[in-house]
């Protein structure tokens, strides 16, 4: 029979054990923590980048730009000449948008982004890419099929619109510039800016101002 | 739905960010053994999502800062151990350190 101390001491190591880090998060503590002793990282510099990604840079970002090329003929110009350029009119500009391609959809083209190698993603301006955009499925699919990945999106192209899919690589990444919804012509640029989602900066959207409840 | 399920995935990136801004890394080669190792984990069979992606991510950074010497694959599992050390002989509500 277990004494006292013996039980004690069980419900101590399992307390401890219970607080004790998964593998992987273990791994990355001695990944920075290494980092950091040799120069190449600060804590700052990490937890700085956790932070401004996980509660404040996000799409909304990119739907600036968006509605600022609906209402200014000039933005869009240089922002389909040069967007990594052009966005530096906003103070978006970041290492992930060093090199920035904006494509516009027409009433004849719609574009789709993916990245077949991995996840690379303008985050500078759309935050961290969504969950879908970096499964094995989507990366392997939009290329393939890229209609049959917009009906799952609810988008359907009749076949008159051509798809120009867009495969993004670590030194060139796409921004979609949806078409400026119908009826908005009394709307101002803020208001403008919240009928923009992400997924129509993608692709995966294309009429706007419709609900988008449950985009994720 | 938050943007990270888990603090470790945003630290992972936010790491190997940190290593291509300061040039330690190329990006060119973290997406492409990023890439590799995804396509390898999908020819594997593995689950086709977050906690896979993200894992291949922490493999990828792992290997990278080795192969490019900035670290040996010995000070990191020492590392780790110690960490693991650490959290149990430190109480609950303490801060943990080495």
């Amino acid at each position: 029979m277990a004494t006292f101390d013996t039980q004690k001491a069980s419900e101590i190591h399992r307390e401890l054990h219970s607080h004790l880090p998964s593998e992987p998060a273990l791994r990355v503590k001695a990944l920075e923590s290494l980092m950091v002793e040799k120069g190449l990282t600060t804590s700052e510099t990490i937890n700085s980048w956790v932070e401004v990604y996980s509660e404040e840079i996000g799409p909304k970002r990119g739907a600036q730009v968006v509605a600022r090329s609906w209402v200014d003929p000039e933005f869009k110009s240089r922002l389909l000449a040069d967007a990594a350029e052009a966005i530096k009119e906003f103070g978006f500009e970041g290492d992930a948008t060093g090199h920035l391609k904006a494509v516009e959809n027409t009433d004849a083209v719609h574009n789709l982004v993916v990245c077949t190698l991995c996840s690379c993603y303008p985050f500078s301006i759309l935050g961290i890419a969504p969950n879908w955009y970096k499964t094995a499925a989507y990366r392997s699919r939009a290329v393939r099929d890229p209609r049959g990945v917009l009906m799952e999106f609810g988008v359907s192209l009749g076949t008159d619109i051509q798809v120009q899919v867009w495969d993004s690589t670590a030194e060139l990444r796409y921004l979609v510039i949806p078409q400026r919804p119908a009826n908005t012509e009394e709307l101002g640029e803020k208001e403008l800016v919240k009928l923009v989602t992400r997924n129509s900066m993608i692709g995966t959207d294309r009429i706007l101002g419709k609900s988008t409840e449950g985009e994720s | 739905m938050p943007v990270f399920e888990q603090e470790w995935q945003a630290q992972v990136l936010a790491m190997a960010d940190a290593l291509i801004v300061n040039k330690s890394i190329e990006p060119t080669h973290w997406s492409e053994a990023f890439g590799a190792g995804l396509a390898q984990a999908h020819a594997a069979g593995r689950q086709d999502d977050m906690e896979t992606y993200y894992a291949v991510a922490l493999d990828t950074l792992e290997a990278l800062v080795t192969t490019h010497g900035k670290l040996t694959e010995v000070e990191i599992s020492k590392r780790c151990e110690a960490w693991k050390q650490a959290y149990l002989r430190t109480p609950h509500g303490q801060p943990v350190k080495l």
